[in-house]
């Protein structure tokens, strides 16, 4: 006790109470934030959220406006590029973790580069997109120009989340393959996807997700403003729905509000529910480790 | 299985070879993809710039105080576009990042197993939610907050952009944070507690500094993120180009200006279409220098304890 008075122990006391007191407050507010957000966007959208919104095309009318072009263009248009950048950015992975031997010096250019494509704001990719596939490919303001622009979007992110699900498995299973005489891909194909996939699998999961929110590149290859038939073909018009929440959002009517918050509603519901399932993997792939 | 095919006849040695072979020349191929991806953004950006960059000089670009484009020709000076980008992402760092520390210290030494899962979860899903969501918000519930505040607040302003986007980077410093402060040897605390320390002594004397090239990382590539955050600035900020700090009014940022000028205007080729292309360059040179900066950072802090 006498100790204590010496180094000042109410004074350091009081301290310690107040740090723990302003950090748990911090964590609470960071988690409050959250609520709120969401507990607005219900509120706002869950009256406007009907059947019909859900199953109609725009409109310059509010009451009718609805939501099924939006729908399908972000399945086509997040669709394809998922599907072109996950062979790639897997397959890339697989090669700086994996097979590429004793090229140490190439390995080592082919992470700096990674990491800082996937640094790039978004935007970037856009005016990327917008003078590669728009302008010099010719392929318009369509489908597949938006496809190709997501996909540069998200290839970073791919290779990054693949190289680490590699990683994570345990190197004994490389050695022990290795000493059975196996080559590396022998190795890989056998011993490390079937422990890597799962990590995989929530890494292309949460890139769908990040690809289904992306707006700021999809206005810069030209989703449309304002498009009422539901894309067909890889060469049409589309729109999708993070594209009509901001428009919707920057009108200047306020009856068109409502609407961007029954499409951020939807919108929100798929990320949230992508999220969850990203969640559940990562539980089972704990507890069976 | 592999011991048997050594046995085999030659023909069988030559298919696994061929397979081996094969699946890294192809792996390969994709991984040169990210090269092209590299070398593509470099071409497009000079390139496109370039029209713009021999029609204005480049000191009255980076120099130059006025932003005012016309079809014909107008004031190419990007400062205000750079400084409205800049006031965003002070704003928001001051947000995100005492919080970003602060939970990421409650959840590594002050809650249990049990409430870390359960407050991590939260935080993480703040990171899902779009840009264009958070512009959202920041138009319709945090301006009219502010208003309510101070009629001051115009309709479109920088202090609803900086929180939302604040908001938005929150998970990408704590968990970053989270992961820099775990990394620190648990004989350090241990050596603390040995000493008669309190807990939040520790933690700031010990841990903190400790940590610090890890949480500076962090900061660095969060504020990065902010830079070049585009929706959520756009909608909460508007697009008023605006060399003053006036955080209640409305400015436009590096991103906003690229995304409304190049909106409906993807097949023209206009002075102000290549201009996009000029901020574009600058505002990729800004966010990869802070990118690299983090990047050593973070090796500093890999050296040090992993």
């Amino acid at each position: 006790m006498n100790l204590s008075t010496d180094f000042n122990w109410r004074k350091r006391k009081r301290f310690d109470i107040v740090f723990r007191f302003v950090c748990a407050a911090a964590t609470v507010c960071a988690v409050a934030a959250l609520f709120l957000v969401l507990a607005n966007v219900v509120i706002d959208g869950a009256p406007h959220l009907t059947l019909q919104f859900l199953a109609s095309g725009l409109s310059h009318r509010p009451g009718e406006a609805g939501i099924l072009p939006a729908l399908i263009g972000s399945v086509y248009v997040v669709g394809l590029a998922v599907l072109i950048a996950a062979p790639v950015g897997v397959g890339a992975a697989i090669y700086m973790e994996e097979l590429s031997g004793r090229r140490t010096r190439l390995r080592r250019y082919l992470r700096i580069l990674t990491a800082n494509l996937a640094g790039v704001p978004s935007i970037v990719y856009g005016l990327v997109g917008l003078a590669l596939f728009v302008r010099w490919f010719s392929l318009g303001q369509s489908v597949l120009a938006g496809a190709l622009t997501l996909c540069i979007v998200i290839l970073p992110m791919i290779v990054v989340v693949t190289e680490e699900a590699l990683r994570s498995t345990p190197p004994t299973y490389r050695e022990a393959s290795a000493g059975l005489g196996a080559d590396s891909w022998q190795t890989v194909r056998l011993q490390v996807l079937p422990v890597a996939w799962r990590g995989i699998v929530t890494g292309l999961i949460l890139s769908i997700a990040r690809a289904t929110g992306e707006t700021a590149p999809l206005i810069m290859v030209g989703s449309a403003y304002y498009v009422t038939g539901s894309p067909g073909g890889l060469l049409d018009r589309y729109t999708v729905l993070p594209m009509q929440i901001y428009n919707w959002a920057s009108d200047a009517r306020p009856e068109f509000h409502a609407a961007a918050a029954a499409a951020t509603l939807v919108l929100l519901t798929f990320l949230l529910s992508l999220n969850a399932v990203v969640l559940m993997l990562r539980n089972r792939a704990r507890s069976s480790t | 299985m592999a011991i048997r095919t050594s046995e085999r006849d030659p023909g069988q040695r030559f298919a696994l070879r061929l397979r081996q072979s094969s699946a890294r020349s192809l792996t390969l191929l994709c991984a040169c993809s990210l090269l092209a991806l590299t070398l593509a953004v470099l071409a497009v950006l000079t390139s496109q710039s370039a029209p713009f960059f021999s029609a204005v000089p480049l000191k009255d670009f980076l120099l130059g105080t006025e932003w005012r484009p016309t079809l014909t020709g107008g004031q190419f000076g990007v400062l205000p576009l750079v400084a409205g980008s800049v006031t965003i992402m002070i704003g928001s760092g001051m947000i995100a990042l005492p919080l970003g520390v602060l939970s990421a210290i409650f959840l590594n030494e002050f809650a249990g197993a049990k409430l870390r899962s359960a407050l991590k979860l939260p935080l993480e899903l703040l990171a899902a939610i779009p840009a264009v969501v958070y512009g959202y918000i920041g138009l319709f519930y945090v301006t009219p907050m502010l208003r309510h505040v101070s009629k001051a607040f115009q309709a479109s302003n920088a202090t609803s952009a900086a929180i939302v986007v604040g908001l938005m980077i929150l998970p990408l410093v704590s968990s970053l944070c989270e992961d820099a402060i775990h990394a620190v040897p648990r004989a350090l605390r241990e050596g603390g507690y040995a000493l008669g320390l309190t807990k939040a002594e520790v933690t700031s004397k010990l841990v903190l500094p400790s940590a610090y090239s890890g949480i500076a990382a962090s900061f660095v590539l969060a504020l990065a993120r902010a830079l070049g955050e585009t929706m959520a600035v756009t909608l909460a900020a508007g697009s008023t180009p605006l060399l003053a700090f006036a955080p209640q009014k409305g400015m436009a940022t590096m991103t906003s200006y690229i995304v409304t000028t190049s909106e409906g205007e993807a097949a023209s080729s206009s002075a102000r279409f290549a201009s996009v292309f000029a901020v574009g360059i600058t505002l990729f040179a800004l966010t990869l220098a802070m990118n690299l900066l983090a990047v050593r950072l973070v090796d500093r802090f890999r050296r040090r304890y992993l």
